[in-house]
């Protein structure tokens, strides 16, 4: 009868292996920047490295709660199993006032810390006063099934007559701050970067700051992660970070140009433009 | 009439005359037994009818919210690939060469969850075990309103008979998750389900929660009025006083979720604006006026649906505490501290809402406020968990297999439990909301937690209810292979999670970092486990069906457990439970006293002197 303990052994050894192998697993563990070959397990943004860490000290405190606990539960599964009429009677005792107040009290004070600890990062991160003083990069309005990305023209201001739309296509610069403007034009959509960690809902309605950095030039992948309608899975954003300033800026020349003559194209055919 | 009064409020011994006045003012009134079947079996006022109804018609649709479960992991497997079985009962998808449309995924997500929670866990633990446990166990002869009590579960038949016409509405089934937020769910041209089927989603959860309502009314009243005498509050078994608690966090929260569901539903009928903002237009559907907010269902909706989440497990942890002291033979450690901590995530409960909103857009610095009530809540978690271990420490544990499915719920419950601190963290949250870790999470409290503990309970109670036992092999076969296929399914979801793994979306081969072996690996081994979960019920289906008409004749007391509707009636009991209402003397968990011949003290047999002393010391 005693062996069904090693059941919930069982179940928890290989608990903790499965996360004591994730971090040496780039699809197991958190996602990881585009150079993720070189070994880079770890966020690519600012942000995404304090969370990184505020994930690993919760994951080792729980560890070591979990561990404690699924030891107690198979030690006195294993060893407190009834050996029949002859084996040991039960142990009389109705509880301990000195246990409940000592396990009350070490969970309080471990939980109010990890709870007080959070706090310096989630200011930075969401907080509109942490918002970094910088020009928008752009407006991002979130609809069924796409982004639609509005950045400044040539004049560097929004909502004015030469900016650039792009669907699906976010630009940014590595090492900068940049700042977008979330809206939503139908339902609830969230927009979520899984290596940057960085994640808002898009609400129609609200116009929602946003704000994110990252240190790898490359591609990234942007996910919607709320629910949004029967096309929700294929609400997929491409994002490309550009190594240099002059390199977005580039890219930002072409792209405008591609617009015109989109535009221009549109006027001669007589179709209807944007 | 009554000219039979017994003295000092004991019970009397005929049934069937009218009855004494028990010291708490109620008349013991006793009819006779319906003779007609119609008023026996079906339009009952007999609480142990009525719970064994709601248990009937909850495993019925756990089957069917399981079905859905299985189809949900077929796609996520093996993306748009041919669904066996499934797509020869689909004429509607013929024209997409049998292959499932993309949003029938949508709503096969939909329906498991709000099929899982409303008709399946709820009814099942406060239906099902508060109607047929509560009278049993506090010593009364039914309900305190019995009619209330049939009502309670005549509101049920509708909510389904409209849960199950929203799959053959124009449009399909809905498919807002069963969160159902706006603006998704209140357009009509934002997806098909939301075409007509989100209005019959919302009168279906409508008449469930009439129905819950009324039962948790009657839970309240019956244990404030009707306990036998002797039985004071802190003699009630613990699962007489979840469900008491849990009957008040109904009571309190239920009346949000009607009033936000009758919004939704005069938005979507009537045309008003609550959650539509101004000049809104969705996929080139006609423009309302709006001047609503979107986020504000949010805000009602898990004003209830949190406190509807420990409705979903405080029942669960009151049934193991029970089961666990009976099978450790020993008395439950600490329990009015277990008392208190149920009453804790109680109150708790109602300002946590907010951690459900933290990418919402809702205001951040509340949800640093949400972030540290949420972490409180952990604490009377963790208390019971080590009050549970307190229980089987220096025990005599017996490995039966509704104790096996009791330990479970505790080892379960604490994967379940720590997973939510790395939720209730808003910085770490901002990366796995809305992913796998919090499916992983909420299917480690309501299946490793309240499903196992309705395991562990209807095997319990198995007897008191049918008056057969179930059979302990089968019991055991099928506890093995579902604890084995619960963590092959559920446990690497924590993983996809923590990699990113978006939660209901149909398929996850869209993005690149989720294309690999690894991640899609794990689905397909995820959705393996699941068919082999789905398969290991097969076991309790026929054990349980079995043992209704061929299990062994059950004692009245067959674990030599200390509460009344073991000790103080048959198994199982007759039409007014009791033959004569019992005193009881002390709280039910005298296990291996000292100096006594048996292991256990009925409720109704006062403590030998001395212990009894020290028992009242130590309370």
């Amino acid at each position: 009868m005693r062996y069904w303990s090693l059941l919930f052994a069982l179940a928890a050894i290989i608990s903790v292996g499965i996360f004591a192998y994730a971090p040496i697993s780039p699809e197991w563990w958190l996602p990881a920047g585009p150079n993720v070959s070189a070994g880079h397990l770890h966020s690519v943004s600012s942000a995404g490295k304090q969370i990184d860490s505020l994930f690993v000290i919760i994951l080792l405190i729980t560890g070591i709660v979990f561990i404690g606990t699924q030891v107690a539960l198979v030690y006195a599964t294993y060893f407190f199993v009834d050996k029949g009429p002859n084996g040991r009677k039960a142990s009389y005792f109705h509880g301990s006032q000195r246990l409940e107040v000592i396990w009350t009290i070490i969970p309080a004070a471990i939980l109010v810390f990890i709870a007080l600890y959070q706090m310096g990062t989630w200011a930075s991160v969401k907080f509109r006063s942490a918002a970094p003083k910088v020009q928008p990069l752009a407006q991002v309005t979130a609809r069924q099934f796409q982004w639609v990305i509005r950045y400044p023209g040539e004049d560097g201001k929004l909502e004015t007559k030469d900016d650039l739309f792009m669907v699906n296509d976010l630009h940014f610069v590595k090492g900068k701050q940049a700042l977008i403007y979330l809206k939503s034009s139908d339902v609830l959509h969230s927009f979520f970067l899984p290596a940057l960690r960085i994640k808002q809902d898009a609400v129609p309605g609200l116009t929602i700051p946003v704000w994110f950095d990252t240190d790898q030039a490359g591609h990234y992948e942007l996910v919607c992660a709320e629910l949004c309608g029967w096309g929700h899975y294929k609400m997929r954003g491409n994002v490309t970070v550009h190594e240099t300033q002059e390199e977005f800026d580039q890219w930002l020349q072409s792209a405008l140009k591609e617009q015109s003559r989109d535009q221009v194209a549109a006027v001669v055919t007589g179709s209807q433009g944007r | 009439m009554s000219n039979e009064h017994a003295a000092n409020g004991h019970g009397h011994a005929d049934p069937h005359a009218h009855g004494a006045d028990h010291g708490h003012g109620h008349d013991d009134h006793i009819h006779p037994a319906p003779t007609n079947p119609l008023f026996k079996y079906v339009f009952s006022t007999d609480h142990k009818v009525i719970g064994i109804q709601f248990l009937f018609s909850g495993l019925i649709f756990f089957v069917v919210g399981g079905l859905l479960a299985m189809a949900i992991r077929w796609q996520l497997a093996w993306p748009w690939k041919p669904m066996p079985f499934m797509a020869r009962f689909m004429p509607s998808w013929a024209e997409n060469g049998y292959l499932m449309p993309p949003e029938w995924y949508n709503k096969l997500f939909t329906m498991h969850g709000s099929v899982m929670i409303f008709f399946v866990i709820i009814p099942l633990l406060t239906g099902a075990f508060g109607n047929f446990l509560i009278p049993l166990m506090i010593g009364a002869r039914d309900m305190a309103f019995p009619k209330l009590n049939m009502f309670s579960y005549w509101f049920m038949p509708p909510a389904m008979i409209a849960m199950a016409n929203a799959f053959m509405v124009p449009g399909g089934a809905p498919e807002s998750g069963w969160t159902s937020y706006p603006t998704l769910s209140n357009s009509f041209t934002s997806t098909p389900g939301s075409y007509e089927a989100q209005t019959w989603w919302l009168i279906s959860l409508l008449f469930a929660g009439v129905s819950s309502l009324m039962g948790s009314i009657n839970y309240i009243t019956t244990i404030i009025m009707l306990r036998a005498p002797g039985m004071k509050l802190f003699r009630m078994p613990m699962t007489v006083w979840a469900l008491f608690i849990t009957a008040i966090l109904q009571a309190f929260a239920l009346p949000v979720l009607t009033s936000a569901l009758v919004m939704q539903l005069l938005d979507r009928v009537a045309g008003t604006n609550f959650f539509s903002p101004a000049g809104w237009v969705v996929a080139n559907g006609p423009a309302v006026v709006g001047g609503g907010l979107p986020l504000l269902w949010q805000h009602l909706f898990w004003f209830y649906s949190h406190p509807a989440v420990y409705i979903m497990i405080l029942p669960g942890m009151g049934m193991v505490s029970d089961i666990i002291a009976t099978f450790s033979r020993k008395p439950l450690f600490g329990y009015k501290p277990m008392v208190f901590a149920i009453a804790g995530i109680a109150g708790l409960g109602f300002i946590v809402w907010g951690h459900h909103m933290f990418q919402s857009g809702m205001n951040p610095a509340l949800g640093a406020t949400f972030m540290l009530s949420t972490m409180m809540i952990a604490l009377p978690s963790a208390i019971k968990v080590f009050n549970w271990l307190g229980t089987m420490w220096g025990g005599r544990l017996q490995f039966t297999s509704s104790m096996l499915n009791a330990i479970s719920f505790v080892a379960m419950f604490i994967i379940g439990g720590l997973s939510g601190i790395f939720m209730a963290a808003t910085p770490v949250d901002m990366h796995i909301h809305d992913t796998y870790f919090i499916v992983a999470h909420i299917h480690y409290v309501l299946f490793g937690g309240s499903t196992f503990a309705i395991f562990a309970a209807i095997i319990f109670w198995f007897p008191k209810m049918f008056g057969r036992m179930m059979n302990e092999p089968l019991g055991k076969l099928h506890f093995l292979l579902t604890f084995i296929f619960f963590n092959g399914t559920f446990f690497l979801m924590h993983i996809i999670g923590m990699h990113g793994h978006p939660r209901r979306i149909a398929d996850p081969t869209v993005y690149e970092y989720l294309r690999g072996t690894g991640t899609m690996g794990l689905n397909q081994f995820m959705t393996l486990s699941a068919f082999g979960l789905g398969l290991s019920q097969l076991i309790f289906a026929f054990n349980f069906l079995y043992s209704i008409f061929a299990g062994p004749k059950a004692p009245a007391n067959p674990w030599h457990a200390n509460s009344l509707e073991w000790v103080a009636t048959d198994s199982p009991p007759p039409y007014f439970n009791f033959e004569k209402i019992p005193t009881v003397y002390h709280a039910p968990y005298e296990y291996s006293v000292p100096g006594m011949e048996n292991d256990y003290v009925p409720q109704t047999q006062p403590l030998p002197e001395p212990t009894a002393h020290t028992v009242v010391e130590k309370a």
